[in-house]
């Protein structure tokens, strides 16, 4: 629990505030080596927040120093400041509820070796739920919105770590919307997955918008344009530029190599 | 001139190539058979034991008393025994096998510390079984009183299939792929939530086929029991683990070099029951762990 | 922060707000780790609660001397007992160095006809018969030493004694030979392929292959796993106790009768009184027993952990 009363007013009004998550000055290193440094951006509530960049752009560390992955990793090492709702989150006292309400999504879909109705009541067990309806519905409701509930409503009982490559992925989007996330981070979710189960779940996090934050890593330049309200451009361990996605992609940039990253110059 | 050359030299290579394949045969043979006289025992003992012992097996035999100065009757009290022994090891052993095996797999730290107890674990499993009763003698009879009863014979053994389990069981936990627990923490369960609800769930055939194979080594145990809780005779049957009781590897010594005038039969009855005991969890350990190969789970 | 289908799904966590699958992970960290040093504390364990017990040996009738040298084990001579384990190291070392003479060249054999030769269904079998073999009993062995091999020997060679150092050295070389094969074959197998490879396309036959590539390439895993076969020998009792023939002897062949360091504690510790001489010495050998396979496993494990990493 927050100490003060005027913590707990600071934090009111956090909540109240537009933004989700702030990231001030934050740098990541590998022992001696740095991934990635001086990134400063905000993370506003109801938008889809875009980061674009070449391979080996520190992009994902980034995400994994955002729900604090990072504790099971000793080498890897973060600085700076991460505000989640304007609490620090090296400060938070239980980091497995700071995940909890963080969805991530990653580049390889993972199907836990439960079955499929376990791989999505995961979440909702940890959190007491033990009724059979109740979980029923839940169930149902995340994999019809990650596209996958006809494909796999026969055999709820089967492991889901024998479903195909795009079924593991939307089953993994399934997994991280039982959270009920404030904030889901995907990270290059379409790598595994064929062309028309990506424009769905796209279409999935358009109807999402208005209930979270959505964080969308992509190596996909068009992608970003597609779904996010705002872009990052991440090169080499730095943030290039953040800006509006349609002023980046009409050519109004601070830097050149934006311009010459997303019209394919080079990445 | 040069043509004959040319000849020559394809007859000597091929020459060269006979002998050298030649050789590789040979060498093949005499491997297999070292092979074949290294398992020509296991085959030669169970057929004597089972030509020579199984006269003996009977209801009477498996559940009756010794009598007449254990040269009569039966070998109930040591096989309960054994079960007694056995059971109690298990129930101290497996637990903390287990757990010693979850922290070396999911906590231990990549550090000098976790080589110290990985080299501890190897080094145990090699002392001498008659040391482990010095120990069990030393520690559990006498410093910590238990007396020489099953609860003091059943933690050496215990002591002893440690690294057993151990060994087995942190071998089945990573054997579950490393993505499985990232996607456990990123989804806000600790560590012993993604243990209990992915991890051991994934692992405990593997761990069954370890415990079966402990309690297959532990069965046939001898030296460690002898001055910890096992006796030569015991007219009653233990009723508590402060009991003292017979065994069934105890009584094979026995009835074969204490006890004067024993039919010859008989200590081939009692090897033949002990060592069917310990065949079969063998086996069936060995079954369990093919039937898992070809088992795919991810 | 509910869905807007309006379904709940439980309490969402704090943040700041520890709850019991917090503390339950806790102090699950806590046991674990305690059991995890279990091994550890166990072999220190081990090592004191033993020399504990030979403590007073060692501080008052103990000579190095006499202990190590002398070929004399006569701790029940009422006038002057005498604890020298000479002979009954004589006796482990010829036992145990004959066992080997049997073990190593089968369990080499066998492990290169596994691992290089045999395929398939012969593979398993074999494997599966290796680890049986690992499996019998020692005291099942010890009564096989007696009731099998010692009329054998008798017959075979025309010797009034079969239980001597040929019957305990064959029986301890097919009880050291499972674990040998399976180290063996673990080291050939951890030879990589390419090596295998390279020198075939050099046009080498299979076995020239074995020979000059991977045998050399396996060298310390194939000594570790013969040290641990040395281990298992050295410590081994009940089989020795039972197929020696437990009599006190400097041998001088392999027909005579000797008695092992592991067999006497066995066979004199329930006729001795707690705190003893006689018992405290017997507890004295145990020491040097764990001291010696101690070293030797753990030479084994460094020769083998020194392949793996290079």
């Amino acid at each position: 629990m927050v100490s003060t009363a005027e913590d707990m007013a600071s934090v009111q009004q956090h909540r109240d505030s537009a933004v989700k998550l702030e990231v001030r000055d934050v740098a990541i290193r590998y022992g001696s080596t740095t991934a990635i440094s001086g990134i400063n951006l905000d993370v506003r509530k109801n938008e889809i927040f875009g980061i674009i960049g070449p391979a080996n752009a520190g992009k994902t560390s980034f995400l994994k120093a955002l729900n604090r992955m990072n504790d099971f990793d000793n080498a890897m090492s973060v600085d700076g400041e991460i505000l989640f709702e304007g609490t620090n989150i090296s400060d938070v006292r239980n980091v497995y509820a700071l995940r909890n309400r963080i969805g991530v999504v990653f580049p390889l879909p993972v199907g836990l070796p439960l079955t499929i109705y376990e791989n999505v009541a995961f979440v909702p067990r940890l959190r007491g739920i033990r009724d059979k309806a109740e979980l029923d519905v839940i169930v149902e409701r995340c994999l019809t919105r990650s596209a996958l509930w006809d494909e796999v409503k026969d055999r709820l009982d089967s492991l889901g770590s024998l479903l195909s490559g795009g079924q593991q992925q939307r089953l993994t989007i399934a997994r991280a919307l039982s959270q009920e996330p404030e904030l889901l981070m995907l990270d290059e979710f379409s790598i595994a997955v064929d062309p028309v189960t990506t424009m769905r779940i796209e279409d999935v996090l358009k109807e999402l918008k208005p209930e979270m934050s959505i964080i969308l890593v992509t190596n996909l330049v068009q992608q970003a344009r597609r779904l996010a309200d705002r872009t990052a451009f991440f090169l080499d361990g730095e943030c290039v530029e953040i800006g509006d996605t349609e002023a980046l992609f009409t050519g109004q940039v601070e830097d050149s190599r934006t311009t010459d990253y997303i019209e394919g110059r080079f990445g | 001139m040069a043509s004959t050359g040319i000849i020559e030299n394809q007859f000597l290579e091929t020459e060269l190539n006979v002998s050298a394949k030649r050789t590789e045969t040979l060498f093949k043979i005499l491997f297999m058979f070292m092979a074949g006289l290294l398992i020509l025992p296991v085959l030669i003992i169970l057929t004597t034991l089972v030509v020579k012992g199984s006269s003996m097996i009977s209801f009477e035999f498996l559940f009756g008393n010794p009598t007449n100065g254990m040269t009569e009757g039966g070998i109930f009290p040591a096989l309960l025994g054994t079960v007694w022994l056995v059971g109690v090891a298990l129930v101290i052993s497996v637990p903390v096998g287990v757990a010693a095996a979850v922290y070396l797999s999911e906590y231990a730290p990549d550090n000098w510390f976790t080589r110290a107890i990985n080299l501890a674990i190897i080094n145990l499993a090699g002392v001498p079984s008659i040391v482990h009763a010095l120990f069990g003698v030393g520690a559990f009879v006498i410093f910590f009183g238990f007396g020489t009863s099953i609860l003091a014979a059943s933690m050496t053994l215990a002591v002893m299939t440690l690294p057993v389990v151990i060994v087995a069981t942190r071998e089945s936990l990573q054997a579950v792929p490393h993505a499985f627990r990232e996607a456990c923490w990123n989804m806000g369960a600790t560590r012993w939530q993604t243990i209990r609800r992915v991890v051991l769930p994934n692992s405990v055939s593997g761990i069954l086929t370890g415990v079966i194979l402990e309690v297959s080594r532990t069965t046939g145990e001898t030296a460690p029991i002898m001055f910890t809780g096992a006796a030569f005779f015991i007219p009653v049957l233990p009723e508590s683990v402060f009991d003292q009781t017979m065994a069934l590897s105890l009584h094979l010594f026995v009835v074969s070099t204490q006890v004067p005038h024993v039919p010859e039969a008989l200590p081939y009855g009692v090897a033949l029951v002990l060592i069917s005991m310990v065949l079969l969890m063998n086996s069936a350990s060995i079954a369990l762990r093919m039937h898992l190969r070809g088992k795919k789970k991810w | 922060m509910n869905h807007a289908s309006g379904q709940q799904t439980g309490n969402l966590p704090d943040i700041n707000q520890r709850n019991a699958d917090w503390y339950i992970d806790k102090i699950v960290q806590y046991l674990v780790f305690l059991s995890g040093i279990s091994a550890i504390i166990l072999i220190v364990g081990i090592f004191i609660f033993v020399t504990i017990e030979g403590f007073g040996f060692l501080l008052e009738d103990f000579s190095f001397r006499e202990f190590f040298l002398s070929p004399w084990w006569e701790p029940t001579d009422d006038d002057e007992p005498t604890y020298g384990i000479l002979a009954l190291m004589a006796g482990t070392a010829s036992v145990t160095g004959l066992a080997m003479l049997v073990a190593i060249p089968f369990s080499l054999g066998s492990a290169i006809y596994v691992a290089e030769f045999a395929t398939g269904k012969t593979r398993e079998t074999l494997k599966v018969l290796i680890e049986l073999l690992a499996a019998i009993p020692s005291v099942v062995w010890g009564f096989i030493g007696l009731s099998i091999m010692n009329p054998l020997i008798i017959d075979l060679f025309d010797v009034p004694v079969g239980l001597n150092i040929l019957n305990a050295g064959v029986i301890l070389g097919l009880m050291a030979a499972p674990i040998m094969t399976s180290i063996c074959e673990d080291a050939l197998k951890a030879v990589p392929d390419r090596y295998r490879e390279a020198a075939e396309a050099l046009g080498g036959t299979r076995w020239q292959v074995i020979y000059k590539t991977v045998l050399p390439a396996a060298k310390n895993g194939l000594l570790g796993g013969v040290l641990l076969g040395v281990g298992r020998g050295f410590g081994e009792t009940m089989a020795v106790l039972m197929a020696t023939g437990h009599a006190i002897n400097m041998p001088s062949s392999v027909f005579d009768s000797v008695r092992a360091l592991t067999a006497t504690i066995a066979a004199e510790l329930g006729e001795t009184a707690v705190g003893s001489p006689h018992y405290q010495a017997l507890f004295t050998i145990g020491i040097f027993l764990f001291t010696i396979t101690f070293i030797i496993n753990l030479t084994a494990d460094l020769i083998v952990r020194g392949i793996r990493k290079s």
